[in-house]
Protein backbone atom coordinates (compact mmCIF):
# COMPACT_ATOMS: atom_id res chain seq x y z
CA UNK A 1 0.00 0.00 0.00
CA UNK A 2 1.28 3.12 -0.65
CA UNK A 3 1.01 4.47 3.41
CA UNK A 4 2.26 1.16 4.51
CA UNK A 5 5.29 3.32 5.52
CA UNK A 6 3.16 5.31 8.22
CA UNK A 7 3.06 1.82 10.00
CA UNK A 8 6.65 1.83 11.34
CA UNK A 9 5.14 4.88 13.20
CA UNK A 10 2.27 2.35 15.21
CA UNK A 11 5.08 -0.14 16.59
CA UNK A 12 5.99 1.36 19.85
CA UNK A 13 9.79 0.24 19.60
CA UNK A 14 10.14 2.83 16.84
CA UNK A 15 7.63 5.55 18.09
CA UNK A 16 8.93 5.48 21.53
CA UNK A 17 12.99 6.15 20.15
CA UNK A 18 11.30 8.81 17.53
CA UNK A 19 9.22 10.38 19.97
CA UNK A 20 13.00 10.41 22.72
CA UNK A 21 14.99 11.75 19.94
CA UNK A 22 12.06 14.28 18.89
CA UNK A 23 11.45 15.53 22.07
CA UNK A 24 15.25 15.98 24.22
CA UNK A 25 16.39 17.67 20.78
CA UNK A 26 13.73 20.30 21.22
CA UNK A 27 14.82 20.72 24.93
CA UNK A 28 18.58 20.97 23.88
CA UNK A 29 18.00 23.36 21.08
CA UNK A 30 15.97 25.87 23.41
CA UNK A 31 18.73 25.51 26.06
CA UNK A 32 21.09 26.10 23.28
CA UNK A 33 19.34 29.01 22.11
CA UNK A 34 18.77 30.56 25.48
CA UNK A 35 22.21 30.18 27.22
CA UNK A 36 24.44 30.66 24.26
CA UNK A 37 25.00 34.39 22.54
CA UNK A 38 26.15 37.44 24.85
CA UNK A 39 23.74 39.89 22.99
CA UNK A 40 20.74 37.22 23.41
CA UNK A 41 21.24 36.74 26.62
CA UNK A 42 21.72 40.68 27.86
CA UNK A 43 18.12 40.94 25.52
CA UNK A 44 16.53 38.44 27.37
CA UNK A 45 17.75 38.82 30.57
CA UNK A 46 16.40 42.45 30.11
CA UNK A 47 12.88 41.45 29.81
CA UNK A 48 13.10 41.12 33.81
CA UNK A 49 12.86 44.35 34.01
CA UNK A 50 9.17 44.79 32.57
CA UNK A 51 7.40 44.70 35.96
CA UNK A 52 8.70 47.75 37.31
CA UNK A 53 8.18 49.57 33.63
CA UNK A 54 4.28 49.81 35.05
CA UNK A 55 4.63 52.38 37.31
CA UNK A 56 4.41 56.42 36.24
CA UNK A 57 6.27 57.13 39.33
CA UNK A 58 9.20 54.58 38.12
CA UNK A 59 12.76 55.50 37.17
CA UNK A 60 13.58 54.20 33.70
CA UNK A 61 17.05 54.89 34.58
CA UNK A 62 16.56 51.75 37.19
CA UNK A 63 14.52 49.61 35.04
CA UNK A 64 14.64 49.42 31.86
CA UNK A 65 14.87 46.89 29.07
CA UNK A 66 17.51 47.73 26.26
CA UNK A 67 15.33 48.25 23.30
CA UNK A 68 16.20 47.21 19.56
CA UNK A 69 17.92 50.49 18.60
CA UNK A 70 20.77 50.16 21.33
CA UNK A 71 20.95 46.49 19.94
CA UNK A 72 21.96 47.48 16.95
CA UNK A 73 24.12 50.11 17.91
CA UNK A 74 26.05 47.76 20.35
CA UNK B 1 9.40 50.32 22.55
CA UNK B 2 7.14 50.82 25.43
CA UNK B 3 4.91 54.25 25.30
CA UNK B 4 5.59 56.45 28.68
CA UNK B 5 3.08 55.64 31.36
CA UNK B 6 1.63 59.14 32.22
CA UNK B 7 -2.07 57.79 33.83
CA UNK B 8 -2.35 57.27 37.18
CA UNK B 9 -2.83 53.45 37.40
CA UNK B 10 -6.47 53.47 38.74
CA UNK B 11 -7.68 55.26 34.78
CA UNK B 12 -4.58 53.25 33.05
CA UNK B 13 -5.64 49.82 34.33
CA UNK B 14 -9.33 48.82 34.80
CA UNK B 15 -9.07 47.74 38.83
CA UNK B 16 -13.01 47.14 39.04
CA UNK B 17 -13.33 43.49 38.01
CA UNK B 18 -10.06 42.55 40.26
CA UNK B 19 -11.27 44.36 43.34
CA UNK B 20 -14.36 41.95 42.80
CA UNK B 21 -12.71 39.00 42.47
CA UNK B 22 -9.92 39.31 45.33
CA UNK B 23 -12.84 39.91 47.98
CA UNK B 24 -14.48 37.10 46.59
CA UNK B 25 -11.59 34.99 46.95
CA UNK B 26 -11.30 36.12 50.32
CA UNK B 27 -15.13 35.32 51.24
CA UNK B 28 -14.41 31.66 49.10
CA UNK B 29 -11.20 30.80 51.24
CA UNK B 30 -13.09 31.83 54.86
CA UNK B 31 -15.78 29.36 53.66
CA UNK B 32 -14.37 27.02 52.06
CA UNK B 33 -11.55 26.60 54.74
CA UNK B 34 -14.43 26.47 57.65
CA UNK B 35 -15.18 23.45 56.03
CA UNK B 36 -12.73 22.20 55.70
CA UNK B 37 -11.68 22.36 59.13
CA UNK B 38 -15.71 20.59 59.93
CA UNK B 39 -14.71 18.11 58.03
CA UNK B 40 -11.65 17.30 59.25
CA UNK B 41 -13.54 17.10 62.72
CA UNK B 42 -16.03 14.75 61.68
CA UNK B 43 -12.87 12.62 60.33
CA UNK B 44 -11.89 12.85 64.14
CA UNK B 45 -15.32 13.15 65.74
CA UNK B 46 -17.21 11.19 63.61
CA UNK B 47 -20.76 12.17 65.58
CA UNK B 48 -20.45 15.68 64.26
CA UNK B 49 -22.09 14.32 61.01
CA UNK B 50 -25.27 14.84 62.91
CA UNK B 51 -27.43 12.20 61.07
CA UNK B 52 -28.12 15.13 58.50
CA UNK B 53 -27.27 13.62 54.93
CA UNK B 54 -25.89 17.14 53.58
CA UNK B 55 -23.61 17.71 56.27
CA UNK B 56 -21.60 14.24 55.89
CA UNK B 57 -18.10 13.71 55.04
CA UNK B 58 -18.67 12.22 51.60
CA UNK B 59 -21.03 15.75 50.32
CA UNK B 60 -19.02 18.33 52.06
CA UNK B 61 -15.70 16.73 51.21
CA UNK B 62 -16.37 18.28 47.60
CA UNK B 63 -17.90 21.66 48.86
CA UNK B 64 -14.37 22.40 50.82
CA UNK B 65 -11.84 21.38 47.72
CA UNK B 66 -14.45 23.41 45.10
CA UNK B 67 -14.28 26.35 47.92
CA UNK B 68 -11.12 26.04 48.03
CA UNK B 69 -9.06 25.39 44.65
CA UNK B 70 -11.86 26.61 42.42
CA UNK B 71 -13.49 29.79 45.12
CA UNK B 72 -10.76 30.52 46.56
CA UNK B 73 -7.50 29.54 44.27
CA UNK B 74 -9.74 30.19 41.01
CA UNK B 75 -10.54 33.92 42.25
CA UNK B 76 -7.48 34.81 43.31
CA UNK B 77 -6.00 33.37 39.70
CA UNK B 78 -8.36 35.84 37.56
CA UNK B 79 -7.55 38.82 39.90
CA UNK B 80 -4.10 38.47 39.70
CA UNK B 81 -4.06 37.12 36.04
CA UNK B 82 -5.88 40.35 34.88
CA UNK B 83 -3.94 42.62 37.06
CA UNK B 84 -0.32 41.05 35.75
CA UNK B 85 -1.41 40.88 31.98
CA UNK B 86 -2.78 44.71 32.09
CA UNK B 87 0.34 45.80 34.53
CA UNK B 88 2.81 44.07 32.25
CA UNK B 89 1.73 44.66 28.92
CA UNK B 90 0.57 48.13 30.30
CA UNK B 91 -2.46 47.83 28.17
CA UNK B 92 -5.78 48.44 29.66
CA UNK B 93 -7.76 45.07 30.04
CA UNK B 94 -9.97 43.99 27.04
CA UNK B 95 -13.66 43.50 26.89
CA UNK B 96 -14.40 45.04 30.07
CA UNK B 97 -18.34 43.93 30.35
CA UNK B 98 -17.16 40.16 29.20
CA UNK B 99 -14.84 40.58 32.04
CA UNK B 100 -17.85 41.26 34.20
CA UNK B 101 -19.17 38.39 32.98
CA UNK B 102 -16.08 36.27 33.62
CA UNK B 103 -16.64 37.50 37.77
CA UNK B 104 -20.68 36.68 37.80
CA UNK B 105 -20.42 33.52 36.07
CA UNK B 106 -17.43 32.15 37.60
CA UNK B 107 -18.85 33.26 41.49
CA UNK B 108 -22.32 31.65 40.03
CA UNK B 109 -20.86 28.30 39.15
CA UNK B 110 -18.58 28.02 42.35
CA UNK B 111 -21.56 28.79 44.22
CA UNK B 112 -24.15 26.61 42.57
CA UNK B 113 -21.65 23.18 42.78
CA UNK B 114 -21.66 23.64 46.23
CA UNK B 115 -24.86 23.59 46.87
CA UNK B 116 -25.77 20.71 44.23
CA UNK B 117 -22.96 18.92 46.44
CA UNK B 118 -24.62 19.36 49.43
CA UNK B 119 -27.84 18.08 47.70
CA UNK B 120 -26.26 15.10 46.79
CA UNK B 121 -25.80 15.92 42.79
CA UNK B 122 -22.61 15.35 41.63
CA UNK B 123 -20.88 13.32 38.73
CA UNK B 124 -18.05 11.40 41.08
CA UNK B 125 -15.53 12.63 39.61
CA UNK B 126 -12.76 14.35 41.73
CA UNK B 127 -12.33 18.10 41.66
CA UNK B 128 -14.76 17.60 38.62
CA UNK B 129 -18.03 16.90 40.40
CA UNK B 130 -19.93 19.68 38.47
CA UNK B 131 -22.69 17.74 36.74
CA UNK B 132 -23.17 18.72 32.57
CA UNK B 133 -25.24 21.76 33.46
CA UNK B 134 -22.61 23.77 35.19
CA UNK B 135 -19.86 22.22 33.05
CA UNK B 136 -21.01 24.13 30.18
CA UNK B 137 -21.61 27.42 32.05
CA UNK B 138 -17.98 27.20 33.19
CA UNK B 139 -16.64 26.49 29.67
CA UNK B 140 -18.34 29.59 28.66
CA UNK B 141 -16.94 31.34 31.24
CA UNK B 142 -13.63 30.00 30.68
CA UNK B 143 -13.52 30.83 26.75
CA UNK B 144 -14.78 34.10 28.03
CA UNK B 145 -11.41 34.54 29.95
CA UNK B 146 -9.33 33.56 27.53
CA UNK B 147 -10.59 35.71 24.73
CA UNK B 148 -10.09 38.74 27.56
CA UNK B 149 -6.83 37.34 28.24
CA UNK B 150 -5.32 37.02 24.43
CA UNK B 151 -7.00 40.16 23.83
CA UNK B 152 -4.91 41.95 26.29
CA UNK B 153 -2.10 40.17 25.36
CA UNK B 154 -2.72 41.78 21.72
CA UNK B 155 -3.02 45.26 22.22
CA UNK B 156 -0.13 45.49 24.57
CA UNK B 157 2.55 48.12 24.73
CA UNK B 158 5.31 46.02 24.93
CA UNK B 159 6.84 44.49 22.31
CA UNK B 160 7.78 41.26 24.73
CA UNK B 161 5.44 38.95 26.60
CA UNK B 162 6.34 39.30 30.15
CA UNK B 163 6.72 35.34 31.46
CA UNK B 164 4.43 35.43 34.10
CA UNK B 165 2.00 35.18 31.05
CA UNK B 166 3.16 32.51 29.40
CA UNK B 167 2.47 30.78 32.37
CA UNK B 168 -1.17 32.11 33.21
CA UNK B 169 -1.86 31.53 29.34
CA UNK B 170 -0.55 27.59 29.37
CA UNK B 171 -2.70 27.43 32.82
CA UNK B 172 -5.74 29.02 30.75
CA UNK B 173 -5.64 27.05 27.84
CA UNK B 174 -4.36 23.74 29.32
CA UNK B 175 -7.67 24.31 31.69
CA UNK B 176 -10.41 24.52 29.11
CA UNK B 177 -8.55 21.16 27.29
CA UNK B 178 -9.00 19.40 30.07
CA UNK B 179 -12.46 20.72 31.74
CA UNK B 180 -13.92 19.89 28.41
CA UNK B 181 -12.37 16.04 27.47
CA UNK B 182 -12.75 15.10 31.19
CA UNK B 183 -16.55 16.34 31.48
CA UNK B 184 -17.46 14.45 28.06
CA UNK B 185 -21.00 12.43 29.00
CA UNK B 186 -24.00 11.56 28.48
CA UNK B 187 -26.65 13.32 29.66
CA UNK B 188 -29.74 11.44 31.19
CA UNK B 189 -31.46 14.36 33.03
CA UNK B 190 -30.43 17.66 34.49
CA UNK B 191 -29.13 16.81 37.30
CA UNK B 192 -27.33 13.16 36.07
CA UNK B 193 -25.26 12.31 32.98
CA UNK B 194 -22.79 8.98 32.92
CA UNK B 195 -18.98 9.61 31.69
CA UNK B 196 -18.17 9.01 27.80
CA UNK B 197 -15.33 6.82 28.94
CA UNK B 198 -15.74 3.31 30.97
CA UNK B 199 -13.47 1.18 32.87
CA UNK B 200 -9.39 1.92 33.09
CA UNK B 201 -9.80 4.34 30.11
CA UNK B 202 -12.01 6.38 32.53
CA UNK B 203 -9.89 6.09 35.35
CA UNK B 204 -6.79 7.29 33.29
CA UNK B 205 -9.03 10.36 31.50
CA UNK B 206 -9.96 10.87 34.95
CA UNK B 207 -6.01 11.32 36.46
CA UNK B 208 -4.62 12.87 33.62
CA UNK B 209 -7.48 15.86 34.19
CA UNK B 210 -6.78 15.02 38.33
CA UNK B 211 -2.79 15.62 38.19
CA UNK B 212 -2.80 18.32 35.40
CA UNK B 213 -5.59 20.57 37.27
CA UNK B 214 -2.95 20.38 39.83
CA UNK B 215 0.07 21.05 37.51
CA UNK B 216 -1.71 23.68 35.36
CA UNK B 217 -4.50 25.30 37.81
CA UNK B 218 -2.69 24.41 41.13
CA UNK B 219 0.99 25.34 40.32
CA UNK B 220 1.50 27.24 36.40
CA UNK B 221 -0.47 29.72 37.37
CA UNK B 222 0.93 30.39 40.62
CA UNK B 223 3.94 30.52 39.01
CA UNK B 224 2.79 32.97 36.85
CA UNK B 225 1.67 34.97 39.94
CA UNK B 226 5.06 34.17 41.78
CA UNK B 227 7.35 35.68 38.48
CA UNK B 228 5.54 38.73 38.84
CA UNK B 229 4.65 39.59 42.79
CA UNK B 230 7.77 37.98 44.12
CA UNK B 231 10.15 40.41 42.28
CA UNK B 232 7.79 43.19 42.40
CA UNK B 233 7.73 43.22 46.25
CA UNK B 234 11.54 42.24 46.42
CA UNK B 235 12.16 45.67 44.35
CA UNK B 236 13.90 43.58 42.45
CA UNK B 237 14.01 41.56 39.15
CA UNK B 238 14.13 37.70 38.88
CA UNK B 239 16.92 36.22 39.39
CA UNK B 240 17.21 34.63 36.06
CA UNK B 241 14.57 35.35 33.17
CA UNK B 242 16.70 33.05 31.05
CA UNK B 243 16.08 30.05 33.92
CA UNK B 244 12.05 31.34 33.93
CA UNK B 245 12.24 30.41 30.04
CA UNK B 246 13.99 26.99 30.57
CA UNK B 247 10.80 26.68 33.53
CA UNK B 248 8.73 27.46 31.33
CA UNK B 249 8.96 24.88 29.24
CA UNK B 250 10.41 21.92 30.86
CA UNK B 251 7.31 22.11 33.23
CA UNK B 252 4.47 22.17 30.70
CA UNK B 253 5.98 19.63 28.70
CA UNK B 254 6.67 17.22 31.71
CA UNK B 255 3.67 17.76 33.47
CA UNK B 256 1.13 16.65 31.01
CA UNK B 257 2.36 12.48 31.27
CA UNK B 258 2.75 12.64 34.93
CA UNK B 259 -1.04 11.48 35.89
CA UNK B 260 -0.86 7.83 35.34
CA UNK B 261 1.27 8.21 38.73
CA UNK B 262 -2.05 7.75 40.45
CA UNK B 263 -3.06 4.84 39.03
CA UNK B 264 -0.47 2.36 40.39
CA UNK B 265 -1.17 -1.29 40.80
CA UNK B 266 -4.29 -1.07 39.09
CA UNK B 267 -5.71 -2.13 35.63
CA UNK B 268 -3.47 0.78 34.07
CA UNK B 269 -1.11 -1.43 31.40
CA UNK B 270 2.54 -1.20 33.27
CA UNK B 271 4.31 0.96 30.60
CA UNK B 272 2.06 4.03 31.15
CA UNK B 273 2.53 3.60 35.31
CA UNK B 274 6.17 3.62 34.22
CA UNK B 275 6.78 6.59 32.53
CA UNK B 276 4.20 8.40 34.06
CA UNK B 277 6.65 7.76 37.49
CA UNK B 278 9.56 8.46 35.37
CA UNK B 279 8.37 12.20 33.91
CA UNK B 280 7.13 12.71 37.58
CA UNK B 281 11.05 12.01 38.83
CA UNK B 282 12.02 14.39 35.64
CA UNK B 283 9.44 17.24 37.10
CA UNK B 284 12.13 17.76 39.72
CA UNK B 285 14.21 19.96 37.78
CA UNK B 286 12.26 22.47 36.56
CA UNK B 287 10.08 22.56 39.74
CA UNK B 288 13.09 23.07 41.44
CA UNK B 289 14.85 25.45 38.70
CA UNK B 290 11.62 27.65 39.88
CA UNK B 291 11.86 27.95 43.13
CA UNK B 292 15.79 28.69 43.23
CA UNK B 293 14.51 31.26 40.90
CA UNK B 294 12.17 32.93 43.12
CA UNK B 295 13.93 32.51 46.09
CA UNK B 296 17.20 33.77 44.85
CA UNK B 297 15.88 37.08 43.50
CA UNK B 298 15.94 38.04 47.27
CA UNK B 299 19.52 37.22 46.48
CA UNK B 300 21.81 40.08 48.27
CA UNK B 301 18.83 41.68 49.86
CA UNK B 302 17.80 38.70 52.48
CA UNK B 303 16.73 41.43 55.37
CA UNK B 304 13.79 41.99 53.66
CA UNK B 305 12.64 38.72 55.23
CA UNK B 306 13.09 40.24 58.30
CA UNK B 307 11.91 43.66 57.55
CA UNK B 308 8.42 42.89 54.83
CA UNK B 309 6.35 40.32 56.11
CA UNK B 310 4.80 39.88 52.60
CA UNK B 311 7.84 38.98 51.50
CA UNK B 312 8.00 36.17 54.37
CA UNK B 313 4.44 35.04 52.93
CA UNK B 314 6.09 34.36 49.19
CA UNK B 315 9.56 33.11 49.72
CA UNK B 316 7.93 30.65 52.25
CA UNK B 317 5.41 29.74 49.87
CA UNK B 318 8.56 28.52 47.31
CA UNK B 319 10.01 26.48 50.10
CA UNK B 320 6.41 24.60 50.73
CA UNK B 321 6.55 24.62 47.12
CA UNK B 322 10.16 22.97 47.02
CA UNK B 323 9.13 20.09 49.40
CA UNK B 324 6.03 19.17 48.02
CA UNK B 325 7.79 18.94 44.50
CA UNK B 326 10.46 17.00 46.16
CA UNK B 327 7.55 14.88 47.83
CA UNK B 328 5.29 14.28 45.10
CA UNK B 329 8.00 12.38 42.49
CA UNK B 330 9.36 9.81 45.75
CA UNK B 331 5.72 9.02 46.25
CA UNK B 332 5.30 8.47 42.65
CA UNK B 333 7.89 6.09 42.93
CA UNK B 334 6.23 2.82 42.45
CA UNK B 335 7.55 0.94 45.51
CA UNK B 336 6.98 4.17 47.43
CA UNK B 337 3.37 4.28 46.02
CA UNK B 338 2.33 0.67 47.66
CA UNK B 339 3.01 2.35 51.29
CA UNK B 340 1.59 5.67 50.31
CA UNK B 341 -1.42 5.18 47.98
CA UNK B 342 -4.99 5.10 49.55
CA UNK B 343 -3.49 6.49 53.11
CA UNK B 344 -3.77 9.98 54.47
CA UNK B 345 0.29 10.82 53.32
CA UNK B 346 -1.62 11.60 50.40
CA UNK B 347 -4.06 13.84 51.94
CA UNK B 348 -1.08 15.67 53.74
CA UNK B 349 1.28 15.86 50.23
CA UNK B 350 -1.75 17.45 48.54
CA UNK B 351 -2.02 20.29 51.57
CA UNK B 352 1.69 20.59 52.12
CA UNK B 353 1.14 22.35 48.34
CA UNK B 354 -2.16 23.44 48.99
CA UNK B 355 -1.64 25.26 51.93
CA UNK B 356 1.68 25.72 51.54
CA UNK B 357 2.72 26.51 47.96
CA UNK B 358 -1.14 27.94 46.91
CA UNK B 359 -2.18 29.74 50.05
CA UNK B 360 0.13 31.32 51.15
CA UNK B 361 1.72 32.94 47.76
CA UNK B 362 -2.02 33.65 47.13
CA UNK B 363 -2.36 35.60 51.27
CA UNK B 364 1.80 37.30 49.71
CA UNK B 365 -0.51 38.57 46.79
CA UNK B 366 -3.21 39.28 47.99
CA UNK B 367 -1.49 41.43 50.22
CA UNK B 368 0.47 43.02 48.12
CA UNK B 369 -2.22 43.86 45.61
CA UNK B 370 -5.21 45.13 48.27
CA UNK B 371 -3.43 48.43 48.91
CA UNK B 372 -2.70 49.16 45.48
CA UNK B 373 -6.05 48.07 44.81
CA UNK B 374 -7.92 50.30 46.95
CA UNK B 375 -5.29 53.62 47.15
CA UNK B 376 -4.29 53.03 50.80
CA UNK B 377 -2.03 51.24 52.53
CA UNK B 378 -2.56 48.17 54.80
CA UNK B 379 -4.21 48.57 58.37
CA UNK B 380 -1.47 46.48 60.54
CA UNK B 381 1.75 44.80 59.83
CA UNK B 382 2.18 43.09 63.12
CA UNK B 383 -1.28 41.48 61.67
CA UNK B 384 0.03 39.82 58.59
CA UNK B 385 3.01 38.59 61.17
CA UNK B 386 0.54 36.72 62.94
CA UNK B 387 -1.40 35.21 59.88
CA UNK B 388 2.26 34.38 58.77
CA UNK B 389 2.98 32.41 61.86
CA UNK B 390 -0.78 30.78 62.65
CA UNK B 391 -0.58 29.46 59.14
CA UNK B 392 2.90 28.25 59.34
CA UNK B 393 2.32 26.16 62.84
CA UNK B 394 -0.65 24.89 61.27
CA UNK B 395 0.83 23.64 58.25
CA UNK B 396 3.31 21.99 59.82
CA UNK B 397 0.89 20.43 62.62
CA UNK B 398 -1.05 19.53 59.68
CA UNK B 399 1.17 17.59 57.20
CA UNK B 400 3.10 16.11 60.82
CA UNK B 401 -0.05 14.33 61.85
CA UNK B 402 -0.36 13.28 58.25
CA UNK B 403 2.80 11.85 57.77
CA UNK B 404 2.14 9.56 60.44
CA UNK B 405 -1.35 9.07 60.19
CA UNK B 406 -0.24 8.04 56.19
CA UNK B 407 2.78 6.07 56.66
CA UNK B 408 1.38 4.26 59.97
CA UNK B 409 -1.70 3.71 58.05
CA UNK B 410 0.54 1.92 54.84
CA UNK B 411 2.20 -0.24 57.42
CA UNK B 412 -0.77 -1.37 59.43
CA UNK B 413 -2.27 -2.49 56.00
CA UNK B 414 0.57 -4.30 54.80
CA UNK B 415 1.72 -6.21 57.64
CA UNK B 416 1.49 -9.54 58.31
CA UNK B 417 1.99 -12.57 60.92
CA UNK B 418 4.00 -15.15 60.67
CA UNK B 419 1.31 -17.50 58.85
CA UNK B 420 0.74 -14.77 56.00
CA UNK B 421 -2.74 -13.46 57.70
CA UNK B 422 -2.91 -9.70 57.48
CA UNK B 423 -1.65 -8.47 61.18
CA UNK B 424 -4.08 -5.46 61.64
CA UNK B 425 -8.16 -5.51 60.74
CA UNK B 426 -9.04 -2.34 58.94
CA UNK B 427 -11.26 -1.15 62.38
CA UNK B 428 -7.54 -1.34 64.27
CA UNK B 429 -6.34 1.52 61.09
CA UNK B 430 -9.32 3.36 61.87
CA UNK B 431 -8.80 3.46 65.73
CA UNK B 432 -5.11 4.48 65.22
CA UNK B 433 -5.90 7.40 62.80
CA UNK B 434 -8.13 8.99 65.71
CA UNK B 435 -5.23 11.09 67.23
CA UNK B 436 -3.20 12.12 64.45
CA UNK B 437 -6.47 13.14 62.59
CA UNK B 438 -7.14 15.02 66.03
CA UNK B 439 -3.94 17.00 65.58
CA UNK B 440 -4.55 17.42 61.74
CA UNK B 441 -7.83 19.34 62.80
CA UNK B 442 -5.91 21.45 65.45
CA UNK B 443 -3.32 22.56 62.67
CA UNK B 444 -6.29 23.50 60.44
CA UNK B 445 -7.68 25.49 63.34
CA UNK B 446 -4.41 27.05 63.60
CA UNK B 447 -5.02 27.88 59.55
CA UNK B 448 -8.40 29.14 59.05
CA UNK B 449 -7.78 31.68 62.68
CA UNK B 450 -5.18 32.85 60.25
CA UNK B 451 -7.00 33.71 57.83
CA UNK B 452 -9.87 35.36 60.16
CA UNK B 453 -7.06 37.62 60.96
CA UNK B 454 -6.51 38.64 57.41
CA UNK B 455 -9.90 39.61 57.16
CA UNK B 456 -9.92 41.71 59.93
CA UNK B 457 -6.67 43.10 58.97
CA UNK B 458 -8.08 43.55 55.41
CA UNK B 459 -11.62 45.26 56.78
CA UNK B 460 -9.94 47.66 58.58
CA UNK B 461 -7.45 48.61 55.70
CA UNK B 462 -10.76 49.39 53.79
CA UNK B 463 -12.44 51.46 56.84
CA UNK B 464 -9.66 53.28 57.49
CA UNK B 465 -9.39 54.06 53.45
CA UNK B 466 -12.71 55.24 53.60
CA UNK B 467 -12.10 57.23 57.10
CA UNK B 468 -9.37 58.91 55.14
CA UNK B 469 -11.19 59.21 51.81
CA UNK B 470 -14.14 61.06 53.75
CA UNK B 471 -11.64 63.49 56.07
CA UNK B 472 -10.16 64.44 52.62
CA UNK B 473 -13.58 64.86 50.81
CA UNK B 474 -14.54 67.44 53.86
CA UNK B 475 -11.20 69.17 54.26
CA UNK B 476 -11.19 69.94 50.31
CA UNK B 477 -15.60 71.10 50.64
CA UNK B 478 -14.32 73.21 53.85
CA UNK B 479 -11.69 74.76 51.74
CA UNK B 480 -14.10 75.36 48.29
CA UNK B 481 -16.17 76.98 51.14
CA UNK B 482 -13.50 79.31 52.20
CA UNK B 483 -12.75 80.21 48.49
Amino acid sequence: MYYDWLMWFTRMENSKPLALVLFFSAFCAIVLYVYTGRRRGERLESYKYIPFQDEADTPDSHFRKVTDDERENN
Amino acid sequence: MAQSVTLPSEQQYNYEVIRKFTIMAVVWGVIGMCVGLYIALELAFPHLNLDLPWLTFGRLRPVHTTLVIFGFGGSVLFATSYYVVQRTCQARLAFPLLAEFTFWGWTAGVGLGALSYMAGITQGREYAEFEWPLDIAITLVWVSYLSIYVATLLRRNQPHIYVANWFYLAFILTVAILHIFNNLAVPVSLTKSYSLFSGVQDAMTQWWYGHNAVGFFLTAAFLGMMYYFVPKQAGRPIYSYRLSIIHFWALIFLYMWAGGHHLHWTALPDWVSTLSATFSILLLLPSWGGMINGIMTLSGAWDKLRSDPIMLFLITSLSFYGMSTFEGPLMSLKSVNALSHYTDWTIGHVHSGALGWVALVSFGSIYHLFPRLFNTRLYSQTLIYVHFWLATIGIVLYITAMWVAGIGQGLMLRGFDQYGNLAYTFTETVEFLHTPYVWRAIGGAFFVVGVFVMVYNLVMTLVAARREEAALQAKLAAKLARA
